[in-house]
């Protein structure tokens, strides 16, 4: 009876114990998957999560609408002017921002911002080196005019959408250049401190963060413009959806970020919590190697766009999270295709391979991600590819394992997810339509190298693209150049990334942009 | 003629001990090299860690470089093993920081649940074995024995959710995932790195209350695996003795019972209980892997798995040395309590 007793009060005293345990009032706790994380370096920050961190916590020249993308304004610059030729920008810095060091922010610490960029050279540097900036005369080209003056000058005259979307990249954000260079050591412009250090001037400041544990950020109370609605953002570490669903049920975590599409599905019709949806920049494809002697076939890329059950893997597999998209650039983008050609039509993948002698099919492999939902997805396509008589192997591998070979160009497919690096069309562009050089040892390997394409027309119409100033005539190029390369390219591209959330229904104003530097904290209210 | 045999035992100890020293010298050695080896042959590009998949051919290259995997595969293991015999591991990819810092952080988390799930696993395990050997065929032997077989062969991720399931969600008995709620994460300073204990060093009570709750579920769950272990074990070495002619003399001279089971027959069992508890202990600072990502436990296993994952070599080179050391550490440490225990194995 006794030891019944004393069981009894244990239980009662967990129950209170966690019972009272809910996120508190003035903070907002994240479950998110923040392993990606390894560094907090804005001019070396190339990560999902790292670039959500940087959004929130660093201001840089320009913003885009997140509903809009192509309707851009002044954040850190008031305004800007660009010179005839289409080569010099000149940027009026805002007055009255202030780090949250305390430390004013002017024309010193932007310059500093852009030309540490170029002179630490890590691996985002080429957003803003593609402008012609290198270590030796980036002092020259990105200047100080006065204190609340920055002048730019670029190599070509760029449609200077390009030039401003790169801005607003997280390589573009703006840090507090006393407090960076006070923590230099041996000329290494800050870098060995910043990597786990915070020096911005955004709505929200660095607390504390333990590597694949946990990242904590405050209000920043020296902020400008609108400051932040609760005090504090706690995002916790959790990699397993079913755990993350288990926390938020229970209201321990305030947002769920990788849910599942079980989770997701599980939790329909839960009054407590909300779905939210947000189309993202990535799309899914696969690769097709030219080395391999069928794929290079015309007839063989053709069939197998032609072997993708597209609506039935968006229904099942991908439930919600991706939606059918079938053009290099995604929604939301200048020039965006929307139309989708291909269907699941095996009669006419035969009548294609019949016409390229391989009415027996073939043999092929597949360097697939061992993820969900890749994993899900090769079968899917194994399946189908089988209806037209092709045996696809599947190789199933870690992402750096796959990574390397794809890199290598030693895979015969590869099934891959791609991320836009900044607002512009020519993101893309520069990786699925150009290969200016083809040869083993080339110096630049975008997309269209690891696949071993070799288009030296497609470049030049890429690049040439690129230079149109006219915004209504550059956006026909990307449209004309997507039709091209949607039939002729053996990139199979397939779907369109949407980003799920769940979240507490009491939470509000949580804003989902359209890449992940663009989801933002500061309205949130719970 | 004394002097003389305190030199040579003197000298004996001495080789004794230069003898094991060049034994663990050349486990390390061999480990450190195994490491390595698989470490560079695994199809992973370890500059993909560092620089990402987009970075231009210049970025890549220099990064490469800096990392030396331009010099050839022995230059490159001699390099490593100058700088961790100057105790520098180097830097982890993932974390930006000293891989030695990296450890001391995450090694305390799964030390504190591998000691309460080792405890849980010595005061339900043995007593358990002890009752199903004496009742042996009883009904207590058969429940006993199942529970074992259960938790040999049940996968701990799928028990784990259950549990988190059933005590978290459902009966809301038990704190979910973490090693405390969010709401006290960050405010004590780590010490020593384990919660429970640098909470009482800052006097913050209430959280040593919330860093326990939080490891029962855990702990009690990997101290279900290594229970079972324990439990079968400490029954196969009771029958073993019982079995004995000595426990049939104490029967008969009359000792009582209790007596027989806990001081003869047990007390010979000890002995080799205290290498199963060891190499279970030793196996749970390991790190599991799935019960520390299920319960967002950021501990040595997930730790670990995630630098393999990601070819951050350093990590996992540390890594292995800190698991390796531990090993080597436990089985000196049970060979000496043996000596303690057992004359013979002196």
């Amino acid at each position: 009876m006794k030891k019944l007793c004393f069981l009894a009060i244990v239980l009662f005293l967990f129950s209170f114990q966690t019972a009272i345990a809910k996120t508190p009032a003035d903070t907002l706790v994240i479950a998110n998957s923040i392993d990606d994380i390894i560094t907090l370096d804005p001019a070396e920050i190339f990560e999902f999560s790292g670039a959500e961190y940087a959004g929130n916590t660093y201001d840089r020249l320009i913003g885009y609408d997140v509903d809009n993308v192509s309707n851009i304004y002044g954040v850190v610059a008031e305004s800007w002017t660009i010179s005839p030729d289409g080569k010099t920008y000149v940027f009026k810095i805002r007055k009255g921002i202030k780090f949250a060091s305390g430390n004013q922010l002017t024309a010193d610490d932007v310059v500093f911002s852009l030309q540490r960029v170029i002179k630490l050279d890590k691996s985002p540097a080429f957003i803003l080196s593609q402008f012609g900036f290198t270590p030796e005369n980036v002092a020259e080209k990105i200047s100080k005019v006065d204190d609340y003056t920055v002048k730019v000058v670029v190599n070509k005259a760029y449609a200077p959408t390009f030039f401003l979307y790169c801005m607003t990249s997280t390589a573009g954000s703006i840090v507090d250049k006393k407090d960076v260079l006070a923590h230099e050591k041996d000329g290494d412009l800050g870098y060995g401190w910043l990597k786990t250090a915070y020096a911005g001037s955004g709505p929200f400041k660095l607390k504390a963060w333990k590597a694949s544990e946990s990242l904590i950020l405050d209000r920043n109370d020296n902020y400008w413009g609108n400051k932040a609605k609760l005090k504090r953002v706690f995002t916790r570490h959790i990699s397993e959806s079913s755990t993350q669903r288990l926390l938020l049920e229970k209201g321990d975590v305030d947002i769920a970020r990788n849910l599942g599409p079980d989770d997701i599905k599980g939790l329909a019709g839960n009054k407590n919590i909300v779905i939210r949806k947000k189309a993202k920049g990535a799309v899914w494809y696969l690769g097709l190697n030219q080395k391999n002697k069928y794929l290079k076939i015309p007839q063989v890329r053709q069939a197998l766009k032609y072997l993708i059950d597209y609506k039935g893997m968006e229904a099942t597999i991908l439930n919600g999270k991706a939606t059918i998209h079938q053009a290099f650039l995604p929604k939301g983008f200048l020039g965006a295709l929307e139309e989708t050609p291909f269907s699941l039509n095996v009669a006419k993948a035969k009548a294609l391979l019949k016409e390229a002698g391989l009415e027996n099919g073939f043999t092929v492999t597949m360097d697939t991600r061992n993820n969900e939902p890749t994993t899900s997805m090769a079968i899917a396509i194994q399946g189908t590819f089988a209806l037209a008589g092709i045996k696809l192997e599947i190789i199933p591998g870690e992402g750096k394992q796959t990574l390397t070979k794809y890199r290598a160009r030693n895979h015969d497919i590869y099934i891959g997810r791609w991320g836009p690096d900044y607002m512009d069309p020519h993101t893309n562009a520069d990786t699925f339509a150009r290969n200016p050089d083809n040869s083993d040892d080339a110096k630049s390997k975008p997309l269209a190298w690891r696949n071993a394409w070799d288009i030296p027309e497609m470049t030049k119409k890429a690049d040439a693209a690129v230079l149109e100033r006219d915004t209504a005539k550059r956006a026909k190029m990307y449209l004309d150049l997507q039709r091209e390369h949607q039939q002729v390219s053996p990139f199979v591209i397939m779907f369109q990334d949407i980003e799920i959330l769940a979240e507490r229904a009491n939470v509000k104003g949580f804003i989902l942009g359209p890449s992940f530097d663009s989801n933002f904290y500061w309205n949130v209210t719970k | 003629m004394t002097q003389f045999l305190t030199q040579k035992r003197l000298k004996k100890t001495a080789l004794k001990i230069l003898k094991f020293l060049l034994m663990v010298a050349i486990t390390f050695l061999g480990l450190l090299l195994i490491t390595f080896l698989i470490g560079r042959v695994v199809p992973i590009d370890p500059v993909l860690a560092v620089v990402g998949d987009k970075a231009s051919h210049e970025v890549y290259e220099r990064a490469r470089i800096a990392m030396g995997l331009n010099l050839p595969l022995w230059q490159q293991f001699l390099i490593y093993l100058s700088s961790v015999l100057r105790g520098d591991f180097g830097t982890s990819v993932l974390t930006a920081k000293p891989v030695f810092e990296d450890i001391l952080r995450v090694f305390p988390a799964t030390m504190e649940l591998a000691f309460l799930a080792t405890l849980f696993g010595i005061f339900v395990g043995i007593p358990l074995g002890v009752i199903s050997a004496v009742k042996r065929g009883g009904f207590l032997d058969h429940v006993s024995r199942v529970v074992g077989l259960l938790g040999y062969s049940l996968p701990i991720f799928w028990l784990a959710l259950l549990a988190l399931m059933i005590f978290y969600a459902k009966l809301d008995l038990l704190p979910g995932p973490g090693r405390v709620d969010v709401f006290y994460d960050g405010i004590v300073t780590p010490v020593t790195g384990f919660m429970l204990i640098d909470s009482i060093l800052a006097g913050e009570w209430e959280i040593f209350w919330n860093a326990l709750y939080h490891l029962i579920m855990p702990a009690t769950l990997l101290g279900y695996f290594s229970m079972a272990y324990i439990s079968r074990m400490t029954r196969s070495f009771m029958i073993e003795q019982l079995r004995q002619e000595y426990i049939l003399t104490a029967r008969v001279k009359g000792v009582a019972e209790w007596k027989v089971i806990w001081g003869h027959a047990f007390g010979n069992c000890a002995i080799p209980l205290i290498t199963v508890v060891a190499l279970s202990f030793g196996a749970l600072l390991e790190g599991s892997v799935l019960t520390e990502t299920i319960f967002a436990w950021p501990g040595l296993g997930l730790y670990l798995t995630n630098s393999l994952l990601n070819a951050d070599m350093n990590a996992v080179l540390g890594s292995t040395i800190v698991v390796g050391s531990i090993f080597l550490g436990i089985n000196i440490f049970s060979d000496i309590l043996y000596k303690v225990f057992d004359p013979r194995a002196r």
